[in-house]
């Protein structure tokens, strides 16, 4: 590498899941511990590569399940290291109940999300579905929809875990992007040593100070051997609940911040694609989000003011900012590549939600699109709102439960 | 005054006699050792001592007489069960 490219990074062809390991690198992440799962495994397969080349200083710690894996990153980041852990599907599922113990315990944790359903039956394709089944865990969630992003998102994912310490998961979809090979600036180390800290812990096990953390929590309050009241069960959920509703001035922050440094902005909850004039907004996620913008486009051709609003942070759902974005809309179609069966796409009922109490008197579609790897196409989704556009005329506001796009 | 003041974001304490609170308040049985049959006592001079080892809150002292603990004794029972001389017998708490 030359003097040059050292200060001003480099310009690669890089995949979805290498441009993650080179955010990880980059991030310079002390403890790696993973479980190989279908289409993560070349996450970690490159980020084990770093370590073995000495590219990267870090323990790379094999174990036995993607709870376990979660299971080090937790004690690694007690005792003060940065950690990271990658995973996709039934490998998050499986690290469910970790996942709650991370947030709880307030460890600023990084995981890559490689997005894929969940069987049954056996699917190794992607949809949002193991990400969205998460979404009560307390952890913050980042939505990639391009390769760059990917890299970006997990560089500020650790400065925004780290600032508030909130577990952060950066979330992309399979395949589509974790597979794609795309146009990625990597940036130098230096620079990122310039916006990205050293981690200070919270948590801090010393012999010679020794503490407790997180044993048998009572309901009520009570008074410590110190003669202190601390909080019960409940204030600290309270405290986590808290920390997550004010997380979204840091995570603007942060974003305008790597903005300055790196020449990508990231101020903002969601990413907005010819907004200003729409009266008609798709919403979507992920990789979605940018087929969206040339369904977008095709319908601007036939002359309806359309736009879209790519939703970048699920968690915390910037309901503020999604009210002001959509209140002049008179045809809101949202995509949910989920399900929360039962009810409609997950997405769907926070917009619905947000905008309760308000102004808005748009008509709201739902569309289940993509699952288990269905291909989704721009003009699929241009269709869809085309036919919406019936039910702004007939003032049919609401459907109960969500459409979907496939052949039943 | 609400909780703030601790300052904590996560459960935390220091290891400290007490930390959980006087769990004695937890029991409805308490026991009762009967120093005639207890094998230390009755002897004069260190032996048994089963109800010491098995006591999970180790509340139970390795002395003679033994000696209990009652604002810690939980009431679990397990001294009574273990105590080859029968010597403890658990009483229900009145009034509990």
């Amino acid at each position: 590498m030359n003097k040059k490219t050292a200060k001003k990074g480099s310009t690669r062809i890089l995949s979805g899941n290498h441009a993650a390991a080179q955010g990880v690198r980059l991030s310079r992440v002390q403890v790696i511990a993973a479980y190989p799962i279908t289409p993560q495994s070349p996450v970690t397969e490159r980020l084990s590569q770093f370590v073995e080349e000495g590219e990267l200083d870090a323990q790379y710690v094999a174990v036995e399940s993607e709870h376990s894996a979660l299971a080090v990153c937790t004690s690694a980041s007690m005792v003060g290291a940065r950690t990271f852990t990658a995973t996709s599907s039934h490998g998050l599922a499986y690290m469910h109940e970790m996942l709650h113990w991370a947030a709880g315990a307030r460890l600023p944790l990084v995981l890559a999300c490689v997005n894929r359903a969940i069987g049954a039956p056996w699917n190794v394709l992607n949809d949002q579905q193991d990400s969205i089944s998460q979404r009560d865990t307390g952890w913050i969630q980042i939505y990639a929809r391009n390769n760059q992003e990917i890299l970006d998102s997990i560089i500020q994912a650790y400065r925004i875990a780290e600032s508030i310490y909130v577990p952060v998961m950066v979330c992309y979809d399979g395949y589509v992007l974790s597979h794609a090979e795309m146009l990625v600036h990597v940036p130098s180390q230096e620079a990122v040593d310039r916006f990205l800290p050293q981690y200070k812990p919270h948590t801090i096990l010393d012999p010679a100070n020794p503490k407790n953390y997180n044993l048998v929590t009572l309901a009520n309050p009570r008074i410590n051997a110190e003669g202190v009241l601390c909080h019960g069960y409940m204030e600290l959920r309270y405290l986590l609940q808290e920390t997550l509703q004010n997380s979204r001035e840091t995570i603007i922050n942060m974003g305008q911040e790597f903005g300055e440094l790196f020449g990508r902005s990231y101020a903002n909850m969601f990413w907005e694609h010819r907004l200003d004039d729409a009266d008609v907004v798709i919403v979507a996620m992920g990789s979605l989000a940018m087929e969206a913008t040339v369904a977008a486009d095709t319908l601007r051709e036939a002359g309806h003011k359309v736009g879209v609003l790519g939703l970048r942070v699920f968690r915390p759902f910037p309901k503020a900012e999604v009210v002001k974005a959509l209140e002049k809309s008179r045809l809101i179609a949202v995509f949910d590549k989920n399900i929360s069966y039962g009810s409609e796409g997950a997405t769907c009922s926070e917009i619905k939600a947000a905008l309760y109490g308000g102004s808005a008197r748009a008509v709201i579609r739902n569309f289940i699109v993509g699952l288990g790897g269905r291909d989704v196409k721009a003009r699929e989704m241009a269709d869809a709102v085309d036919k919406s556009l019936l039910s702004v005329k007939e003032g049919d506001l609401n459907r109960e439960y969500p459409e979907w796009i496939c052949a039943i | 005054m609400g909780t703030r003041d601790c300052r904590h974001i996560c459960g935390e304490s220091s290891p400290a006699i007490g930390e959980a609170g006087k769990t004695g308040e937890w029991r409805d049985s308490f026991p009762v050792i009967d120093q005639e049959k207890c094998l230390p006592a009755r002897q004069n001079k260190p032996s048994c001592f089963l109800c010491w080892l098995y006591c999970p809150d180790a509340v139970v002292s390795k002395t003679i007489p033994i000696q209990i603990n009652m604002e810690y004794c939980k009431g679990c029972g397990i001294c009574a069960q273990v105590c080859p001389a029968h010597a403890i017998t658990m009483i229900d708490e009145q009034g509990f």
